[in-house]
């Protein structure tokens, strides 16, 4: 029973978010990035799962989204298939060397370093313009989908159904990565470290571990978003990017990994509008939403989700569905 | 490099090191009393640069004395200092110290996206541009180069005086010594009956005033532009957590560190401007993660 609901609310979710551009057409490409988007959040997730919270993700957004290109390019127009697996590839590959270095680090350094990377990266976009196409960026070709070449319509719709497989796909495994011993081992880096380490467990070991898996979400958001866009540039791995994530990872709740999806969909919703109809303002607007969000409903939007379902609910779901923040 | 190159490099760097410390050093005493990165301070810098900007434009096309230049700078840091950060830290921050540090950040972080937007909507998206003050000093030549007096004497001169105002200020008025107080034990400081929260207050405003003080300098130098507050926090952030977050005299070397790194980038390897904060920031924490001047933190079981 117990099993069954847990699956069951968020499959009907998904098919509420795949039946929406049948009935609006307009939005899909909207949901496109939203669920792109969704993906990097997730990833940062994951990192908040053991209290720490990257204010550099973007760099791993970006070097798969510019990995993606290159390789599209080499191939001529090239395989979606292949572009997004040599994305996430290459993220994870550079996390490897990255989080070897920064997991020995908590908090804010742990924050302010992973800053760092993704601003020299930002910098090296920039400025090795003859290889990256400078503040330009470079334009993204349509890969095929599967050997198919398929038009600018039937495309977009592949890709966004194509999305919604891998989002769902991406939660589940991130639900049960979370779920195994290393997921636990990760909140308790969160509670208490040096006690993790008198069990013997190297935490850095583990963060490590936690940080691949989180860049990899990250850069197969970050492929799937230069695809849908068809241009990437510099601004991917921007610092109000990285912020972004954790933004839309608060908005959502940050304990929870439907959270992301919810949160993105949300924020690409929001700030979609709030630019179409107050250009000047949508930031602040932003701003506000996070605020009052943080003072008044510190487990985001799933957190009011929950506290809207009957109490009989909320009881069963402790059995754990959501990965609550460990205090 | 012959030695007017190396000359000018010093020079510029030692003017925007100047600049930089002014900021990092509100941010570091922020840190070191409230344990709050703020994200917001660099919203305070434009904002300083901002009111001066404007201001003096108005002023001066009404003809008054340049000289009201400076006072102008002084009168606008502290206004923004109270009248911004003041509210800022009573009506929002005083709400979470005790949550965790990433909510913290978040909150600071959506004030700056308040702030910028605010900004916009006051001044718009065209540069100001007030040079009053830098042409009231006229210029001077410094070993065959002519340089401006505000760049290469006054910045450097408000610089150390802040230090040192700093320094006395802290640790010999009474006012300074129930901060470095609070910084040290919050819980005993209450306890002899302190009054945290009004310290807090205190140097929340000092701190904003200070970022202020940057920007309002800075105006005279360069074009006021949206975007350059978070240029400036992120570069401030750079030489706070070089230096060791909370340390005010680290934070005056590195700035001079981080601001001579780069001027000479300008000069031998241009392309790579941009990056010598970060790489000074990357090798200073691989070889001392608390940062330069910081001590390690106690472990906690």
């Amino acid at each position: 029973m117990i099993q069954s609901l847990r699956l069951l609310i968020p499959a009907l979710a998904l098919v509420v978010v795949a039946l929406i551009p049948v009935f609006a057409p307009t939005t899909q490409v909207l949901l496109t990035l939203a669920l792109a988007k969704s993906l990097a959040v997730l990833g940062v997730i994951v990192l908040l799962q053991a209290g720490q919270v990257s204010f550099g993700h973007a760099l791993y957004f970006a070097v798969a989204a510019y990995t993606a290109t290159f390789v599209g390019k080499v191939m001529g127009g090239g395989e979606i298939v292949v572009t997004l697996l040599a994305g996430a590839v290459a993220a994870g590959t550079v996390s490897v060397v990255v989080g070897l270095f920064v997991t020995r680090y908590r908090h804010i350094f742990f924050g302010m370093l992973n800053l760092a990377l993704s601003m020299i990266f930002f910098s090296f976009l920039e400025k090795f313009y003859f290889v990256t196409g400078g503040s330009d960026g470079l334009s993204v070709a349509r890969p095929t989908v599967i050997g198919l070449s398929l038009e600018r319509g039937p495309f977009e719709a592949v890709l966004f159904y194509g999305s919604l497989g891998l989002v769902a796909a991406a939660l589940f495994l991130t639900d049960r990565f979370l779920h195994s011993s290393i997921g636990q081992m990760m909140r308790a880096i969160k509670t208490n470290e040096v006690r993790l380490e008198y069990l013997g467990i190297s935490a850095r070991h583990v963060l490590l571990i936690g940080y691949v898996v989180s860049a990899v979400l990250c850069g197969l958001g970050g492929a799937l978003m230069a695809t849908a866009q068809g241009i990437v540039t510099p601004e991917y791995a921007w610092w109000i990017r990285s912020g972004e994530f954790v933004f839309i990872a608060i908005l959502g709740g940050a304990g929870s990994i439907g959270g992301a999806v919810a949160g993105a969909l949300i924020y690409e919703s929001v700030r979609t509008y709030a630019a179409a109809f107050a250009a000047d303002i949508w930031q602040m607007v932003l701003g506000f939403i996070l605020l009052v969000i943080i003072l008044f409903a510190p487990k985001g939007i799933m957190g009011i989700f929950q506290g809207l379902q009957p109490r009989a609910g909320s009881s069963r779901t402790r059995g754990g569905t959501k990965v609550e923040p460990a205090e | 490099m012959n030695a007017t190159l190396f000359a000018l490099a010093l020079f510029d760097g030692i003017s925007y090191a100047a600049l930089v410390f002014l900021v990092a050093v509100g941010l570091t005493l922020i840190f070191g009393v409230l344990r709050v990165l703020n994200v917001a301070h660099g919203s305070f810098y434009a904002l300083g640069a901002y009111t001066t900007a404007s201001i003096g434009s108005a002023i001066f096309a009404a003809s008054f004395a340049p000289w009201l230049a400076f006072p102008l700078m002084l009168i606008a840091a502290i206004g923004v200092g109270i009248l911004v950060g003041g509210p800022i830290e009573k009506l929002l921050l005083s709400r979470i110290y005790e949550m965790e540090d990433v909510l913290q950040i978040l909150v600071t972080f959506a004030v700056f996206m308040i702030l910028e937007d605010a900004q916009r909507l006051i001044w718009g998206v065209q540069p100001l541009f007030e040079a009053t003050a830098l042409n009231a000093l006229g210029t001077i030549e410094v070993l065959g180069i002519t340089y401006t007096v505000y760049q290469l004497i006054f910045l450097p001169i408000v610089a150390v005086a802040v230090l040192v105002a700093l320094r006395v200020g802290l640790r010999r008025t009474l006012t300074g010594r129930l901060i470095t107080a609070v910084t040290e034990d919050r819980e005993a400081a209450t306890s002899i009956g302190i009054d945290a929260e009004k310290v807090y207050l205190i140097t929340f405003m000092v701190g904003a005033s200070l970022a202020a003080f940057g920007g309002a300098l800075a105006s005279a130098t360069t074009s006021v532009v949206p975007g350059m507050g978070a240029d400036m926090i992120v570069l401030s952030f750079a030489v706070v957590a070089t230096a060791g977050l909370g340390n005010i005299e680290g934070a005056a070397l590195t700035a001079l560190l981080i601001g001579l790194g780069r001027s000479f980038a300008v000069y031998l390897w241009p392309e790579v401007e941009v990056l010598v904060p970060y790489l000074i920031m990357l090798f200073v924490l691989l070889v001392r993660p608390q940062g330069l001047f910081g001590m390690p933190d106690a472990r906690k079981i």
